[in-house]
C-alpha cells in the first residue's frame, strides 16, 4: 500500500459556468495534520463535500487509501474510513449527546430489525457495547457526564466537540475537520488545538482541517495548502506559506506584499 | 397608554372574540343540551360563562401588579370585555330580524341562552355583561391563591366537570350495580346531580390538597425506602393489576363503550403504525390510508363468502398475516418513487397514494374483482373453534362463572363452544392483542440501533448519510414496518364490520392519524394512545361533537402547536428536557427572593 491516505490528480468540480475546483492536485501523506486555507469561496468545503460523497467531481482522480472515491455513496466512504465535521455545526439535535455518537459508530454496527424484535442476546450486546464506546468518547472530548442532554442544548463549544466525537466514532483513518474553531475564544481555541494534536499523536488519525485561525494552522500543522478560486495558489510548510508574496496577495489584495516588507524594514 | 391597561384590553377582548363564534357557530347552543350539573348547569353555560372565568384568571396572573384591588379590578375589566362582543350580537338580533338567514346558529335558543331567559333583550345583555364582569372578577380572585392552593383546587374541578360531562359513562359502568334510586340520587339524564356534585369536588379537593402537601412526598419516600425485591413485587401486582383490568374492561363497559375503546384501538394501530414513518424516521406520509385498505381488502378478498376473491375462503387467522405482508409490499413499493423526495414534496406524493387507492377501489375497472362502490360483504368475523376453543373454554368458563357474579366477565365462548369476535367486547380482546403486540415492537425499534438510524435521518438525513447510514434502506424500511401496522388494523376492521365500501378509506382517516401523532407527542408510544383518546374517544363519547369534529380537530391542532408543541404526552427525551427547563425557571424566584 502507498503511504499517501489522499491522493487528488486535476480534480475538477463545477456548479453551471462556475470552477469551484479547478484542476487540484493534492497529496496527503498518512499520519499527518494538514490545512487548507484560502479566503472565502475559495473551495475549500466543496473539496471536502467531494470526498465525503456529498458531491460527484467532474473530472481527475480522487482516491483515498488507493480506492477511488468516484461514484461511491456517503455512507460507503464513511465505512471506508473518512469521517467529518461540519462548518456550521451539524449535530442531530433532538437526540441526545450520547446517541448522537451511538450513531456515528454506524459503520461498525452489525444488528438488524429483526434481531432488535427478537431481543437476541447479540444485540442486546452490541447495544451495550456501543454505549460503553459512546461513553468513552465522551470522556475522551470532555464532555463526560453531559450524554443525556440534547445535543441542540449544548453550549457552542461543547457541540463543536460533540461533532468531534461523534465523527470518531467510525474510527475514520481520516479525519476532515471543517472550520474547528470557529466561534471559540483564545482559550477554547487552544484547547482545540492541543486536542486535535491528540488526535493524530494518540488516535493515529490523519487530520485534514480547513481553518481560518492562523495560531491554529500555523501551531499545528505540517502542511499548508492555500486555495483561490478553485485553484491551488501554495503549498508548504506553515512559514513558507506565511511569508509567500502570492498567499499575502490572495488575503490582502494587491501591493499588500509591499507595504508589509517596507513595514518590516521600518521595524 | 398604560401597557398592562392594554394587555387586559387585548385578552378581554380576544376572549369575546372566542365566545362570539362560538356562539355564532353553533357550538354554545349544541352543548346547551348536556347537564354538567343536573339541572343546574350544561356543558354550553360552562363554555360561555367559563370565558370570564379564564380571561379574569389570565390577564390577573400575568399582572406585576400583585395587589388584591389591582387583580380584581384587571380580571373584572377583562371579564366586563369578553361579554362584549356577545352583547353587540344580542343588540344586532333587534335590528336585523333576518339574522338567521345569514347566520343560521342564531337561533332563539341561543338568544335566551345569552340573555339568561329575559323576555327584554337589552335588559338581558345588560345582564350578561354583569354577569360576565363578576366572572371575570372570580377568575381575577383566584389567582390571587397561593398555588399550591391553586393547583388541587383546578384540577379536581376539572375531575369534577369531568364526571359531570362524562355522566354516560359512568352510569354505563354503574347501573348494573347499583339500585336505580341509588343512581337516580347521584345522576340525572345527564349530568351529576348537584349534591354529588360538590361532594365529589370536595372529596377530591382534599386529596388532591393532601397529595401536594406531603403526600406526594411520602409516597416516593415510601417508593425508594423498598428493598429491591419488594420494589419488584410492587411492580409486578402493578403490572397484574392493570393487566385484570384491561381484561374485564368491556364488561365493565358495556357494549357501547366497549365500540367506542375498540375505535380507539383502531387508531392505537395506525398511529402506531404510522408514528414510526413520522415520529421516528421523519417521513411525512400523508397517505397512511392506502396500508389499512390494503389491509381490509385482502382480509374481505381472502375470508368473505360472497364471491369475491378466494371461492374457499380462508379463516381469519390465516388471512392475517397475509393482510400484513401485503400491506408492507405495499409499503414497500410506494417508497421506491419517493425516496428522493423531503418533506413537502413526500407529503404531496403520498397524499396522492391515498387518493390513488380510493379511486381504485371505486373505479368500475376493477369492480368485477373487488366490488366497486358496492363494497365487499359477508365476511365473517374473526373466530376460534375446535381443539384451542376448547382449551381456553376450559380456562375461561370457570372465569367467567365466578366474575359473573360480580356482573363482570372476560372472553366468553358461546354455546357451541366457539369463541366469535362478533360483538364489541368479544372485539376488544383482538384489539387489545394486536394494539399490545404493535407497542411491543415499537417499543423494542424505538430502542433499538434501527430506531436510531431513523431518528438521525428524521433529524438530518444528509449528515446521517455521512455517519455512514444507508439513508435508501433505512426510509425504504421505515416505510415497509409503518405499513404493517396500518394492514393490522384493516384485516381486524373488515372482520369487525362484516362489509367494506371505498367510503370507508378517505383521507380523513389519514389525517385523524396524522393529528393524533401530533397532538399525543410526535415520537412518543404513549403519545399515540393518549392522543388516540382524545381525538377518537372523546368526540365518540360527546355526540354533540359530531358536528364540530373536524373544527375542534384544527382547533386542537393550532392549540397544541401554540401552547405545548411537544404533545400531550411527549416523547421521553423531551419531557426530560421539559422537566428540566422548568426546575430552571422555578429556581430563579428562589434565589432572587434570597
Amino acid at each position: 500500500m502507498n503511504d499517501n491516505i489522499l491522493e487528488a490528480e486535476k480534480v475538477v468540480k463545477r456548479f453551471g459556468g462556475l470552477l469551484a475546483t479547478d484542476h487540484f492536485d493534492y497529496v496527503l501523506p498518512r499520519g499527518m495534520i494538514a490545512s487548507i486555507i484560502g479566503p472565502n469561496g475559495a473551495g475549500k468545503t466543496t473539496f471536502f463535500n467531494c470526498l465525503t460523497g456529498f458531491y460527484q467531481i467532474d473530472e481527475g482522480r480522487l482516491d483515498f487509501n488507493g480506492e477511488s472515491v468516484i461514484g461511491r455513496e456517503s455512507y460507503e466512504l464513511t465505512q471506508m474510513g473518512i469521517s467529518r465535521t461540519f462548518q456550521n455545526i451539524r449535530l442531530f439535535n433532538n437526540m441526545t449527546v450520547l446517541e448522537n455518537i451511538m450513531v456515528g459508530q454506524e459503520p461498525h454496527l452489525k444488528s438488524t430489525w429483526i434481531g432488535a424484535l427478537l431481543g437476541l442476546p447479540s444485540v442486546r450486546r452490541e447495544e451495550e457495547e456501543t454505549e460503553r464506546r459512546a461513553q468513552e468518547l465522551l470522556e475522551f472530548v470532555g464532555l463526560k457526564g453531559m450524554g443525556d442532554s440534547l445535543a441542540k442544548n449544548l453550549p457552542y463549544g461543547d457541540q463543536r466537540r460533540l461533532e468531534i466525537a461523534r465523527a470518531l466514532g467510525a474510527r475514520p483513518k481520516l479525519l476532515l475537520l471543517d472550520e474547528p474553531t470557529a466561534g471559540m475564544n483564545p482559550r477554547e481555541t487552544a484547547e482545540t488545538t492541543a486536542f486535535i494534536k491528540r488526535l493524530r499523536d494518540e488516535l493515529d488519525i490523519t487530520v485534514l482541517m480547513i481553518e481560518h485561525d492562523m495560531r491554529v494552522v500555523m501551531g499545528i500543522s505540517e502542511k499548508v495548502t492555500v486555495l483561490d478560486y478553485g485553484r491551488k495558489i501554495a503549498e508548504g510548510l506553515p512559514h513558507e506559506i506565511q511569508s509567500d508574496p502570492v498567499v499575502i496577495e490572495a488575503y490582502l489584495g494587491k501591493g499588500a506584499t509591499a507595504s508589509l516588507t517596507a513595514k518590516k524594514a521600518q521595524a | 397608554m398604560n401597557e398592562q391597561l392594554r394587555k387586559t384590553i387585548n385578552m378581554g377582548l380576544i376572549v369575546g372574540g372566542i365566545a362570539l363564534s362560538l356562539s355564532m357557530i353553533g357550538i354554545i347552543d349544541a352543548f346547551n343540551q348536556r347537564f354538567v350539573i343536573t339541572d343546574l348547569l350544561t356543558l354550553g353555560q360552562l363554555l360561555l360563562f367559563g370565558m370570564p372565568l379564564v380571561a379574569g384568571l389570565l390577564v390577573s396572573s400575568k399582572l406585576t401588579d400583585s395587589s388584591l384591588g389591582g387583580k380584581l379590578l384587571h380580571g373584572g375589566l377583562a371579564g366586563l370585555l369578553s361579554s362584549v362582543p356577545t352583547f353587540l350580537l344580542l343588540l344586532l338580533t333587534l335590528f336585523w330580524e333576518s339574522i338567521r338567514d345569514s347566520f343560521i346558529n342564531v337561533k332563539p335558543d341561543l338568544i335566551s341562552l345569552l340573555t339568561l331567559n329575559n323576555e327584554n333583550i337589552v335588559v338581558g345583555g345588560f345582564l350578561l355583561v354583569l354577569i360576565f364582569g363578576v366572572l371575570g372578577i372570580v377568575g381575577g380572585g383566584f389567582a390571587l391563591l397561593p398555588s399550591r392552593f391553586r393547583r388541587p383546587i383546578s384540577t379536581s374541578l376539572a375531575w369534577t366537570i369531568g364526571s359531570g360531562v362524562m355522566s354516560d359513562i359512568l352510569i354505563g359502568i354503574l347501573r348494573p350495580r347499583l339500585s336505580s334510586a341509588t343512581l337516580r340520587k347521584l345522576f340525572g339524564s345527564t349530568g351529576l346531580q348537584p349534591v354529588p356534585f360538590v361532594v365529589l369536588f370536595v372529596l377530591l379537593t382534599a386529596v388532591f390538597l393532601w397529595w401536594q402537601q406531603g403526600g406526594q412526598e411520602r409516597y416516593h419516600s415510601v417508593r425508594q425506602n423498598l428493598t429491591p425485591k419488594q420494589q419488584k413485587n410492587s411492580r409486578r401486582v402493578s403490572i397484574s393489576l392493570l393487566v385484570i383490568f384491561l381484561l374485564i374492561l368491556p364488561s365493565l363497559l358495556g357494549v357501547y363503550l366497549s365500540e367506542i375503546v375498540n375505535e380507539v384501538g383502531r387508531f392505537i394501530l395506525m398511529g402506531l403504525g404510522l408514528n414510526i414513518a413520522i415520529g421516528l424516521a421523519g417521513l411525512l406520509d400523508l397517505g397512511y390510508v392506502t396500508n389499512f385498505a390494503v389491509g381490509a381488502y385482502i382480509m374481505a378478498l381472502l375470508t368473505s363468502n360472497s364471491g369475491f376473491g378466494l371461492s374457499e375462503p380462508v379463516s381469519f387467522w390465516l388471512a392475517v398475516p397475509v393482510c400484513i405482508v401485503a400491506a408492507m409490499f405495499t409499503g414497500f413499493f410506494l417508497a421506491l418513487p419517493v425516496l428522493k423526495m423531503r418533506g413537502d414534496y413526500l407529503a404531496i406524493a403520498t397524499l396522492g397514494f391515498g387518493e390513488i387507492i380510493r379511486v381504485l377501489a371505486r373505479s368500475d375497472a376493477l369492480k368485477p374483482f373487488i366490488g366497486g362502490a358496492q363494497g365487499i360483504l359477508q365476511i365473517p368475523p374473526a373466530q376460534i373453534n375446535g381443539f384451542v376453543a376448547q382449551l381456553l373454554g376450559y380456562v375461561l368458563n370457570p372465569i367467567n362463572n365466578f366474575l359473573g357474579r360480580f356482573d363482570l366477565g372476560i372472553l366468553a365462548t358461546n354455546d357451541a363452544g366457539e369463541i366469535v369476535f362478533g360483538n364489541p367486547p368479544q372485539l376488544y380482546y383482538l384489539f387489545i392483542l394486536a394494539s399490545l403486540l404493535m407497542l411491543f415492537i415499537s417499543r423494542r425499534l424505538n430502542n433499538s440501533r434501527t430506531g436510531r438510524r431513523w431518528m438521525a435521518i428524521r433529524e438530518d438525513e444528509d449528515v446521517a448519510a455521512a455517519m455512514g447510514i444507508n439513508t435508501t434502506n433505512a426510509k425504504v424500511l421505515a416505510f415497509t414496518l409503518s405499513a404493517a401496522s396500518g394492514g393490522l388494523a384493516g384485516a381486524i376492521f373488515a372482520a369487525k364490520l362484516g362489509s367494506i365500501f371505498p367510503t370507508s378509506f378517505e383521507l380523513l382517516i389519514s389525517i385523524n392519524v396524522l393529528s393524533l401523532i401530533i397532538v399525543g407527542g410526535l415520537g412518543s408510544i404513549p403519545g399515540v394512545i393518549v392522543g388516540a383518546f382524545f381525538l377518537v374517544g372523546i368526540p365518540q363519547l360527546l355526540t354533540e361533537f359530531a358536528e364540530f369534529r373536524l373544527l375542534l380537530y384544527g382547533i386542537a391542532l393550532i392549540v397544541m402547536m401554540l401552547v405545548r408543541p411537544e404533545g400531550l404526552w411527549p416523547s421521553e427525551v423531551h419531557r426530560r428536557e421539559i422537566n428540566r427547563d422548568g426546575e430552571d425557571e422555578t429556581a430563579v424566584p428562589v434565589t432572587a427572593k434570597t
